[in-house]
């Protein structure tokens, strides 16, 4: 068990095996949350079996909050930048907003995502089933590694098939002359917008493919949940804001 | 407004460290700022006399709680602050909640890099359009006046911003290149100019005098040069100022539409 | 002081962003000095340089800002602190997630070289000013140190963006959830409930910066206009190819700028709470109305961005709206003012055990310049005012008192304060002493008479007064006055550093909790048990010490 951040050397003690007695007393100072209700009565010790798990969420929670923001202002922009216009040498207000018509494909790329999402889901429900989880622990093979690999493979391959597909709409866009080093601010804000989100799915498919090494290479249950549960909740999100700009980009311009 | 001469009322005030003003809405402001440098300054005295004493006072044996003196400081700050927020805002409101007047004189300026350029609409009233392109100002036409444009061909560009004194002036803020910072201290008048963007802002220079005019907002290289001077003389002295510019105006335009000088 | 350059523990951490923030702080203020010697002598050359240019002045003013705001007001006070004792406050092992903290400080130090090249390229560093506003920074042919310059501006803080994303996300997670049983929310320390709001601030604002820097550097190369109107003509080019609006870019950049001046001095805040309650041996009255507070004065922070775009052209209802949301603000920081002032005077501070180490004596500074700086807020605040005070250097007075003089007085305070736990060791008190009296009359000295500058309507950015601007030669005398209480204030922080330096390797060894404070960072190493007092108990109480760590357990019988 890494234990590598102990100031000084603790006892570490073992789980209680519920055969009798007291718990013992978990002096370990990982913290235990508060929430204000009923602390000098409540049992000492950690907070749950989900402890870590809970931390890492918590931390993807909040970069992903940070990763909003980031998106909001460039969507705020994209507002902005649309309903700009300057008045032309007869005194008429004029925009240079031409709306882009998304390439169709984009709408097969949509639903290549949120299949991806699905099978995500399954990839990591699989991952907590208890039945699996308890055969582990017995020492019973990988039960719950052999039920979500598949599921966490086509996923790998729904979001390089997204990715790719991304790329074929660009391809479509440069041939009909749209380009991203345009004046043009509808195509520059088409390949702004679909770059950054891919920027941030490529992040993800190499999340994918970490997590499936993870599935081969960790040997407690416990850190291939965290892995794949951050990664499943990133790409989840991924996939809303794509509903979002994809939404933004088809009907808002 | 009292029957007085329009000088009288903005007489010279150097106090406050504050330039003479020379603009109506200026003594309003310059009371607003009298009024709140005494407020907070007599609240910081207040707040370090009550720290020092704090730190030289004996110490008690309970611990007092002084919450009602507290909450009643708290109450007057926050009255100070409300009528600091009002008084201002009032006076805001006053000065920029109504545009100008219908009979305000329309003056443009423009902000380059780095100088400045006044330009009057002449006898018709009427700014003539202006291309980018066809700026030049060693040929001449600084503001790239297009000759095409009828209402241009009277318009009177300057690099001295002269106005009468008495009267409330519009001024068309534009600016060809950056963010540039239009400030006269001595009218308490502050806008920026930003290009693409054609902003608005009225005054009535009040007193006679010339008025440094003073770049705010850092534009390059040339930012601390980028001055000009606005003069500020009486009507008659302004229209035959003006007179004579739009006499030089209405001469011969060569093919380029830049004015022959 | 041992440092292992990849290490991932928190303390060591804490050290390293101080000592980056330190590297940042020394840079900033020579800039600074240099630029206070060319007001008052513009032509005499300095020595291994030469003649200083108008570009260099304008680049040293930005690159002080820049250095200055984020590599040491946004480092020092928030995560450097934070890496140091937020875990220990709380009870905690460790931070949340150690190894991103590590990588977090990497980036910044990145980030610091990344700018620091800035000075080295062709055309040197940018001159825009550290707000950078386009068309000047978005049109390399604009003007000197705007191409490469510019270029390598937007890197660092792009950079310096991520470093503060991951270490803001870290921090949240540590609060919200490495608590100790028994942590609830009103028994955590001042500094913590601060932290907590700067992080929140840090995740919603550095992302929108993030954005706008990376629409600003597509404007520079890849021909977009988001920023750049149609019709932009620099030097004799039309560069504006679409309808682009600069004021996008102020909207964006001070939805940031003003929240970032938030997180610069709210941890000083906190800070400050912890110290009087410790050096005055007093409980802090309203604690829930404190916290409250600094939550208020985050959340305010968010909606009054405006006050900086007074005279950029907004419709003047805005202005109002602007007004109203920035004097609200006024509000909670009285509150504070007060709680800070009741604290100090309930009971006295001379006698029975209240001292006045350099560390408390640093948090009354802070409170002075809090007190003065934050009071010519509310004029800043009306437009009708602003309209005048603008860019003026009376806008320099009120950033510095409050934001720098406040915040740096607050890093001193927690640098003296956390030496032992950094160090073992504690620093000269005589020292500090000479340090804290030099340095607050220094910087009185160099920013209060820059309130006069600002009335005169001196603006800024001008490395010399010339022509019409000449009117202003009464104020002359201001700037040799400035300049000298400027080089006065620096140089007191040389004993700072002889102080910090020597201290590390001679100085005192420190007692086990040396201040005698309650706050859990000083607990001896064998407190594990679950927490249940409050943080701040200091009263005559029944027991020798007179006061109830927090990391004893309060029997039944109390």
């Amino acid at each position: 068990m890494p234990a590598t951040f102990t100031r000084h050397p603790v006892e570490i003690e073992r789980k209680d095996t519920g055969i009798g007695g007291k718990p013992p007393l978990d002096r370990r100072p990982t913290g235990g949350g508060g929430d204000g209700d009923n602390w000098d009565n409540r049992p000492h010790g950690r907070r749950g079996p989900r402890e870590l798990l809970t931390r890492y969420r918590l931390g993807v929670l909040f970069a992903l909050a940070g990763d909003l923001m980031f998106f909001v202002a460039l969507v705020s922009a994209f507002f902005v930048r649309q309903s700009a216009g300057h008045f032309d040498a007869r005194e008429n207000y004029v925009s240079d907003w031409h709306p882009l018509a998304v390439p169709p494909i984009l709408w097969i790329n949509t639903a290549i995502l949120i299949l991806s999402s699905l099978t995500m889901e399954m990839a990591r429900r699989q991952l907590f089933r208890e039945i699996d989880v308890m055969d582990e622990w017995l020492g019973l093979g990988r039960p719950a590694v052999k039920r979500a690999a598949p599921w966490l493979i086509a996923t790998f391959i729904l979001g390089s098939l997204f990715l790719a597909g991304q790329w074929i709409a660009w391809e479509q866009l440069v041939q009909q002359g749209f380009y991203f080093n345009s004046p043009d601010p509808s195509s520059h804000f088409f390949y702004l917008i679909t770059g950054v989100h891919g920027v941030h799915l490529l992040l993800g498919v190499f999340a994918l493919a970490a997590a499936l090494g993870a599935m081969f290479v960790l040997r407690r249950i416990e850190l291939r949940q965290i892995v794949v549960d951050c990664t499943a909740w990133y790409w989840h999100t991924m996939g809303i804001f794509w509903i979002f700009l994809f939404g933004l980009l088809t009907f808002f311009q | 407004m009292p029957a007085m001469p329009l000088e009288a009322l903005c007489i010279a005030q150097s106090h406050l460290w504050l330039p003479p003003n020379g603009s109506l809405h200026g003594l309003a402001v310059d009371r607003l700022m009298r009024w709140n440098l005494i407020a907070i300054c007599v609240c910081c005295l207040a707040a370090h006399i009550w720290l020092i004493a704090a730190m030289l006072r004996r110490r008690r044996r309970e611990q007092t709680g002084s919450t009602a003196l507290r909450w009643t400081l708290l109450t007057a700050l926050c009255a100070m602050y409300l009528w600091m927020a009002v008084t201002a805002q009032h006076l805001w409101a006053q000065s920029r909640y109504a545009g100008p007047s219908l009979e305000a004189m329309q003056v443009e300026v423009v902000g380059e890099q780095f100088q400045w350029y006044f330009r009057y609409p002449g006898p018709d009233a009427a700014f003539g359009s202006t291309r980018p392109n066809l700026v030049d100002a060693t040929a001449g036409n600084p503001l790239g006046l297009d000759s095409r444009d009828a209402r241009g061909q009277d318009d009177v560009v300057s690099s001295v911003l002269v106005l009468p004194a008495g009267r409330q002036v519009d001024l068309r803020l534009r600016s060809i290149d950056v963010i540039h910072g239009f400030f006269v201290p001595g009218m308490r008048l502050k806008e920026n100019t930003v290009p693409g963007l054609v902003l608005h802002v009225h005054f009535t220079p009040a007193t006679p005098g010339t008025y440094p005019i003073l770049c705010s907002q850092v534009c390059g290289l040339g930012h601390e040069r980028m001055q000009a001077i606005l003069s500020v003389v009486s009507p008659a002295e302004f229209e035959a100022w003006l007179a004579a510019r739009e006499h030089v105006r209405t001469g011969q335009r060569d093919t380029t539409g830049a004015p022959v000088q | 002081m041992k440092l292992c350059l990849f290490t991932t523990r928190h303390r060591a951490l804490g050290n390293l962003y101080l000592l980056l923030s330190l590297a940042a702080v020394a840079i900033g203020t020579l800039l600074s000095l240099v630029m206070r010697i060319h007001r008052v002598w513009p032509d005499t050359p300095l020595p291994f340089y030469g003649l200083l240019n108008p570009e260099d002045y304008l680049a040293l003013v930005t690159m002080h800002g820049t250095l200055m705001i984020f590599f040491v007001l946004t480092i020092a006070p928030q995560i450097a602190f934070a890496s140091l004792v937020l875990p220990e406050q709380i009870g905690a092992r460790s931070m949340a997630f150690p190894r991103l903290n590590a990588i977090a400080f990497w980036i910044a130090a990145a980030a610091l070289l990344v700018l620091l090249a800035a000075f080295f390229v062709p055309k040197g560093a940018p001159i825009s000013g550290w707000t950078s506003y386009p068309p000047l920074s978005a049109i390399p042919a604009a003007g000197p140190g705007e191409a490469a310059g510019m270029d390598l501006w937007l890197a660092s803080i792009g950079l310096f963006c991520l470093s503060s994303w991951l270490a803001a996300v870290n921090m949240l997670a540590t609060i919200l959830g490495e608590r100790r049983a028994g942590m609830t929310w009103s028994r955590l320390p001042m500094t913590v409930w601060a932290w907590l709001v700067t992080s929140i601030l840090t995740l919603l604002v550095f992302a929108v910066l993030l954005a706008a820097i990376v629409l600003l550097f597509s404007d520079r190369h890849f021909g977009s206009s988001f920023f750049i109107p149609a019709g932009d003509l620099v030097n004799g080019r039309i560069v504006g190819r679409g309808d682009g609006s600069p004021l996008l870019w102020l909207h964006l950049f001070w939805f940031f700028g003003h929240p970032e001046v938030y997180i610069a001095v709210l941890p000083g805040m906190g800070l400050v709470t912890s110290l009087f309650a410790n050096f005055a041996r007093r409980r802090v009255p309203g604690y829930r109305l404190m916290a409250a507070m600094l939550v208020a004065i985050g959340l305010l922070g968010l909606v009054v961005w405006g006050h900086h775009m007074f005279v950029s052209g907004m419709n003047p209802y805005a202005g109002t709206a602007f007004a109203v949301t920035t004097m609200a603000i006024a509000v909670p920081s009285t509150v504070e003012v007060l709680g800070w002032l009741s604290m100090l005077w309930d009971g006295g501070l001379r006698g029975g055990g209240s001292r006045f180490p350099t560390p408390m004596l640093f948090a009354l500074g802070f409170l002075s310049f809090f007190i003065a700086g934050g009071l010519t807020g509310p004029i800043l605040a009306q437009p009708a005012l602003d309209s005048y005070l603008h860019n003026t250097f009376f806008v320099v007075a009120h950033f510095h008192m409050v934001m720098a003089m406040a915040g740096c007085f607050s890093i001193f305070a927690g640098i003296y304060y956390w030496f032992p736990l950094m160090t073992g060791r504690l620093m000269n008190e005589t020292l500090g002493k000479l340090h804290f009296w030099l340095s607050i009359i220094g910087a009185w000295g160099t920013f209060f008479p820059m309130h006069f500058s600002g009335l005169a309507g001196e603006p800024r950015h001008y490395e010399r007064l010339t022509g019409p601007a000449t009117s202003f030669s009464g104020i002359v005398a201001n700037e040799r006055g400035i300049t000298s209480a400027a080089l006065f204030l620096a140089a007191a922080q040389l004993i700072f550093l002889w102080n910090i330096f020597v201290g590390a390797r001679r100085g005192r060894i420190a007692p086990p909790n040396p201040w005698q404070a309650t706050t859990l960072e000083w607990a001896p190493e064998s407190a594990y048990a679950p927490i249940n007092r409050g943080p701040y108990e200091y009263e005559i109480a029944v027991n020798e010490m007179n006061f109830y760590p927090q990391w004893e357990s309060a029997s039944k019988q109390e």
